[in-house]
């Protein structure tokens, strides 16, 4: 078939569960198992490499009141860089730092995205533990490091868990780029679909993709469930607390 | 990329002066044609929410999954239907304005106070004349809060639309990758993102002229 023309879509629908049936297409290195964990790897990594350098500067900032403006210029910074923008320069960073293609390249536009997510909330989170709370606190005899991980932190947990899951969602949806600079991961279907013109390969790859970021958001709808103390959880309203502007792997 | 390669080679700049005019005029063309039916569509949308409020919840939930959908698989998704065009990055650019751009009207117009709501109402001003002359403009800032987040967002996105033959600057970038030619990639991803940065100063401009009234308070505060 031509991609470049139209067609209905009952056979777009044909040759994607063509596709799908086909069991060469689930197992081996371009197999949908190898695609998958491949795209879990580079947005594990990425995510585990934004959330330790955004977790804890977000909880200082918050716990010190320090830096309000910074964090704001952080995030919209943040907000203007397109992901594909980052890929262009990540390509010849990581290059130059002999890491070359693929991988490397791909984390290096997936920790920046969720640098500021994870951060803003952290910062918020922490701010936005009542004063009443903290004074009850400090008038128990309680000092800083003790006021934040007695006080501060439990409370601030939802709002926390709440900007990972934003950067994790974000993360997963764009790692599907990687596929441009030949990393591996579900994008591999979309850019080689497109290039061969296989409408079956393209359409599943968007699909499961589609698939892996709900799946992602529903992941976390679980841990917040498990994760969060009922009390804590009843004090918040977990639904108005996530920051607008999220997803779309921009 | 490649040994002896300079990160950036001005005179490929200057020779290529005429194609990155044609490839902004592009990336503009595709910004603004998303924005404004987006907007469009969006106001739409408020107007009937606000008429039918049961209409808010499965709307919140469309344009929610819409927008969680990752934009390489939406426009993949799409190339069968509509081909390598532009209305297909338009489909994809447009549906994920609507998410910002319907919460935004919609807290917007929440954001004005009650009581200048009945003071209208009091003065006898029918539900047209109190939506079009004390709610719509009152709504502004947050309106344009939202516009500066899509407008930034979509000129993000319009790079991605590259790999179905669109894409203003995202094409030098896609160029950059497919030759590992870096001065492409520096090219398409900075003007890209100049282009982000001068349009949400725009719309702060664009905010400060049309509500005159918070000029005053500013001053005072």
């Amino acid at each position: 078939m031509d991609v470049g023309e139209t067609e209905t879509g009952v056979s777009t629908v044909l040759a994607t569960l063509a596709w799908l049936a086909d069991p060469i297409h689930w197992h081996g290195t371009d197999g949908i198992v190898t695609r998958l964990v491949e795209h879990l790897a580079l947005s594990g990594t990425s995510l585990l490499i934004a959330g330790l350098l955004a977790l804890p500067a977000g909880m200082y900032l918050g716990h010190t009141g320090h830096g309000a403006q910074l964090v704001i210029n952080v995030l919209n910074v943040g907000r203007a860089l397109p992901s594909l923008a980052i890929l262009g320069f990540a390509l010849p960073f990581s290059f130059w730092l002999g890491l070359g293609l693929g991988f490397w390249p791909t984390v290096m536009m997936l920790v920046p995205l969720g640098v500021p997510l994870i951060l803003i909330n952290s910062y918020v989170a922490i701010r936005s533990v009542d004063r009443e709370v903290l004074d009850v606190a400090w008038g128990t005899g309680m000092r800083g490091w003790e006021v934040f991980r007695e006080v501060e932190l439990p409370l601030a947990v939802p709002i926390i868990l709440g900007g990972v899951r934003n950067a994790a969602v974000t993360i997963v949806a764009t790692a599907t780029m990687g596929a441009l600079v030949a990393s591996g991961g579900l994008g591999r279907y979309i850019v080689d679909g497109l290039a061969r013109q296989e409408t079956g390969r393209l359409v599943t790859g968007a699909l499961l993709v589609a698939l892996l970021s709900i799946a992602t958001e529903a992941a976390f709808d679980v841990l917040e469930r498990v994760g969060v103390p009922p009390a804590v959880r009843a004090a918040h309203h977990l639904d108005t607390l996530r920051v607008p502007g999220v997803g779309a792997g921009g | 990329m490649t040994p002896n390669e300079p990160l950036l080679r001005w005179e490929w700049i200057l020779d290529h002066a005429d194609e990155i005019w044609q490839r902004l005029l592009e990336h503009v063309t595709l910004t603004v044609l998303a924005v404004g039916i987006g907007f469009a569509l969006s106001f739409v949308a408020v107007v009937l929410i606000r008429r039918y409020h049961y209409l808010r919840e499965p709307l919140t939930w469309l344009t929610g999954v819409l927008y969680t959908i990752p934009s390489l698989a939406l426009f993949a998704v799409l190339v069968p239907v509509t081909g390598l065009t532009r209305v297909t990055a338009e489909i994809g650019l447009v549906s994920y304005t609507l998410l910002i751009l319907i919460r935004s009207i919609l807290d917007g117009l929440l954001s004005v106070p009650a009581e200048v709501r009945e003071t209208a109402i009091g003065m006898g001003c029918t539900s047209g004349q109190l939506l079009w002359r004390v709610e719509i403009p009152l709504a502004v800032p947050v309106v344009i809060g939202g516009l500066r987040v899509a407008t930034v967002t979509t000129i993000g996105l319009v790079t991605v639309t590259a790999l179905i033959g669109q894409g203003g600057f995202g094409y030098f970038i896609l160029l950059g990758m497919q030759r590992f030619f870096s001065t492409a990639l520096i090219v398409g991803a900075t003007l890209s993102i100049l282009l982000a940065i001068l349009a949400d100063g725009l719309l702060v401009l664009a905010q400060h002229w049309t509500t005159p009234w918070t000029w005053e308070r500013r001053r005072q505060a």
